[in-house]
């Protein structure tokens, strides 16, 4: 069966410099994928390549078996894109922004009126729908955003980074939408450095940082390689110096893996139970009061950190 | 074609409902004119204009030629008008051509002949037409000229016509007797006409200075003077709109829509197109409803509306395609407005401009549309404009050409 994303080798360069670097993924028809990773990893120019918005370097990938870099206009014809900013016509009302792209993607008479009202409703905002898009919140432009990218009914949906900047309730709803989108047969392509939108949301996960894929599967494949290990979280005060920490717990025993984030130490340990005392002693011996202690079971961020050394977050 | 329709009609409804751009592109043209019409005191105009000079050709050797130039020659004219009597019509022409005329006056040979026949002279089957070329340099010079000239007509049809009455009056009255009429006629009818001419000039100065204002109302070269310079700013607000699609993100998103680059591009030229022409069309419309202004030949306004926006368009065009951001766009279509709006004579009349600077001004569309405005406003009719029209549609196409190359060789990570 032929998959409905197909990235082979896929390279993008910028004035020479590669931000990706040879990449190769599948996504089958009706699944939600995630392109996970920190600011910088490269999704962005992969939806951006993959969408025929910019030719690839090298390689190819292919939307539905056409080429996107070949055959982009049937590709187009396939895929709705929620770019990560904010893309509306702020002095035009959200029924006015949808009627404009609803028709440039051909749609027209009752279908596109019919879909419109639909796509008010889905997105929460049928009341404010004749209200220029200036006077929304943030939330209420994302969530147009989110209405204009499905508004064709698109086979494959790329969602970069939607949940940006907003509000919880507006993040829930989005995610929500995207669950619902996905029941309907949708193909999904999600990118976010949110760890947990990755886990709620997606059948499988695609690690990026670099512009490389340094790791993909399902959630159980890829936590399954950090092994039965979890994760201390160590929270210490914004004057304590938390290099200074991951480097003396760096040589206890039972610690795999000591890393510095912003106040906090990520510890990734066998057994958190049995580290944790000789942890807090060394951090009074150094002088670093501990605030607080999470334990965290193995998940996408311990993955990251196990094969980056970094926090999904850290720049 | 659909979606290029659909970009300009909403880049239209967009512009429209810009309420910052709406102040410059209608009040602001309005206000302006309207000011610089009192600044200069719009019907006061004709005092200001002293020693116009004009070129007469007289090849007519009968009386009313030579009525004509004694016309341009009273004393009671003298500060007005400043006459050349040349030998030719082609030094007539040349003094206009080379700007030292602001209209040349040729009376052809058998001028008097046509209009009052020498004694036992069949009447002419056409009446001879004295020739005006006027130049579009000076356009209030030259319409007071073609104003003593159409005044100086009016007189010889009063003549001929008050002659006709008088001989069919000493018929009625038994006082010339119809086999004389043949004879005595031409002689009654000539002295009429020599009479109605040679009237005093101070009754023609008078009759210029009253129809003057309606006919030179200056505010009908500075209301199109106004509109075009504005229209600059619309065609460079047209170009920010693109580089903005860049900024605000949109420009991406119509990029993977199931168009083409080319069809984004001229979509988007249509809607800053449309917007000009409305903007155009909406200033001649309410300068004529609210100041009286006459325009002329609807159809000469309209087509001269289409290209000049259109070469403004090219403009527009050129300084989008180098520029990098909708700031430079906004500051470099503020200089380019004010820069073509001083050269092209938006301001300033080019009568009074040195030749260098006439020349240059053609580069601006301003200049060429005033020119066109100009012949339109004298009475000129969409047949006149070949000159105006021509130089915008060149300017115009030559300018979306360069464009569009420099378009061209963006790669698409510069375009977005």
């Amino acid at each position: 069966m032929t998959p409905m994303i197909a990235v082979h080798q896929l390279v993008k360069r910028y004035n020479g410099v590669a931000a990706v670097k040879g990449i190769s993924f599948d996504v089958k028809e009706g699944e939600i994928f995630s392109l996970l990773g920190p600011n910088g990893a490269g999704k962005t120019t992969t939806i951006s390549v993959l969408s025929t918005l910019l030719p690839p370097s090298e390689g190819d990938a292919a939307i539905a078996g056409y080429s996107v870099a070949r055959q982009p206009m049937a590709v187009r014809r396939l895929i709705g894109v929620v770019p990560q900013e904010l893309a509306l016509y702020e002095d035009l009302s959200a029924r006015e922004n949808l009627l404009f792209w609803g028709r440039m993607y051909g749609l027209s008479g009752r279908d596109l009126h019919r879909r419109v009202e639909e796509v008010l409703a889905l997105v929460g905002l049928a009341e404010r729908s004749r209200d220029r898009v200036k006077t929304y919140s943030g939330g209420m432009k994302r969530r147009l955003n989110i209405g204009v990218g499905l508004l064709h009914r698109p086979r494959v949906l790329f969602l970069d980074e939607p949940t940006v900047g907003i509000d919880p309730q507006s993040r829930r709803a989005i995610l929500d939408s995207v669950k619902a989108l996905n029941a309907e047969g949708m193909t999904i392509l999600y990118t976010t450095h949110y760890m947990e939108e990755a886990q709620e949301l997606s059948h499988r996960v695609g690690i990026m940082d670099h512009g490389e894929l340094i790791a993909l599967g399902t959630q159980a494949e890829l936590t399954r390689q950090v092994g039965q290990c979890e994760t201390l979280l160590l929270h210490i005060g914004e004057a304590e110096d938390p290099q200074a920490l991951a480097q003396a717990l760096q040589s206890l025993p039972g610690v795999q893996q000591a890393t510095a984030t912003d106040h906090q130490v990520a510890v990734i340990t066998a057994d958190a139970a049995q580290v944790l005392a000789p942890v807090v002693a060394r951090a009074e011996q150094r002088g670093i009061k501990i605030h607080s202690v999470d334990i965290q079971e193995p998940n996408l961020e311990a993955v990251f950190l196990h094969l980056t050394g970094r926090g999904l977050r850290d720049r | 074609m659909k979606p290029i329709l659909l970009i300009g009609w909403k880049d239209l409804q967009v512009t429209f409902r810009d309420r910052a751009a709406l102040l410059f592109m209608l009040l602001a043209p309005f206000l302006l004119t309207l000011g610089l019409a009192l600044v200069s005191g719009q019907f006061s105009e004709a005092g200001r204009i002293e020693q116009i000079p004009v070129a007469i050709a007289n090849q007519d050797d009968g009386q009313l030629g030579q009525a004509l130039v004694k016309l341009f020659q009273d004393s009671t004219l003298a500060d007005l008008v400043s006459p050349t009597v040349v030998a030719d019509p082609e030094a007539a022409r040349r003094l206009v051509d080379q700007d030292q005329a602001a209209a040349a006056v040729i009376v052809p040979a058998g001028f008097t002949a046509s209009i009052v026949p020498d004694d036992g002279a069949a009447p002419p089957a056409e009446t001879v037409a004295i020739t005006l070329v006027t130049n579009p340099a000076r356009p209030i010079g030259a319409g007071i000229v073609r104003a003593i000239v159409e005044e100086y007509l009016s007189r010889v049809e009063t003549g001929r016509v008050g002659g006709e009455v008088i001989v069919r009056q000493l018929v009625e009255t038994g006082r010339l007797m119809p086999q004389h009429i043949r004879a005595a006629a031409p002689a009654i009818g000539s002295r009429a006409v020599v009479a109605a001419v040679a009237e005093p000039a101070l009754r023609l100065r008078a009759a210029t200075a009253a129809s003057g204002p309606a006919d030179f109302n200056p505010m009908a070269v500075m209301a199109p003077g106004m509109a075009l310079l504005f229209l600059m700013f619309t065609v460079a607000n047209g170009g920010r709109s693109l580089l903005a699609e860049r900024a605000q993100g949109t420009l991406p998103r119509l990029l993977v829509a199931p168009v083409t680059a080319g069809q984004v591009l001229v979509g988007k030229l249509l809607g800053t197109y449309l917007a000009g022409v409305a903007q155009m069309l909406i200033l001649v419309v309410g300068s004529a409803l609210l100041f009286g202004l006459r325009w002329g030949d609807p159809l000469g306004v309209l087509v001269l509306i289409l290209a000049a926006v259109f070469a403004a368009l090219g403009w527009g065009m050129l300084l989008t395609a180098l520029a990098r951001t909708p700031g430079q766009v906004t500051v470099g279509g503020a200089a380019l407005m004010l820069i073509f709006g001083l050269l092209g004579g938006s301001f300033v009349q080019f009568g009074l401009m040195p030749g260098w600077w006439q020349a240059l001004s053609h580069l601006t569309p301003n200049a060429w549309g005033l020119d066109g405005f100009t012949v339109l406003s004298l009475g000129g009719t969409l047949a006149d404009l070949g000159r105006p029209l021509l130089g915008l549609v060149v300017m115009g196409l030559a300018l979306g050409a360069v464009s569009l190359l420099l378009f061209s060789r963006r790669s698409p990570e510069k375009q977005l």
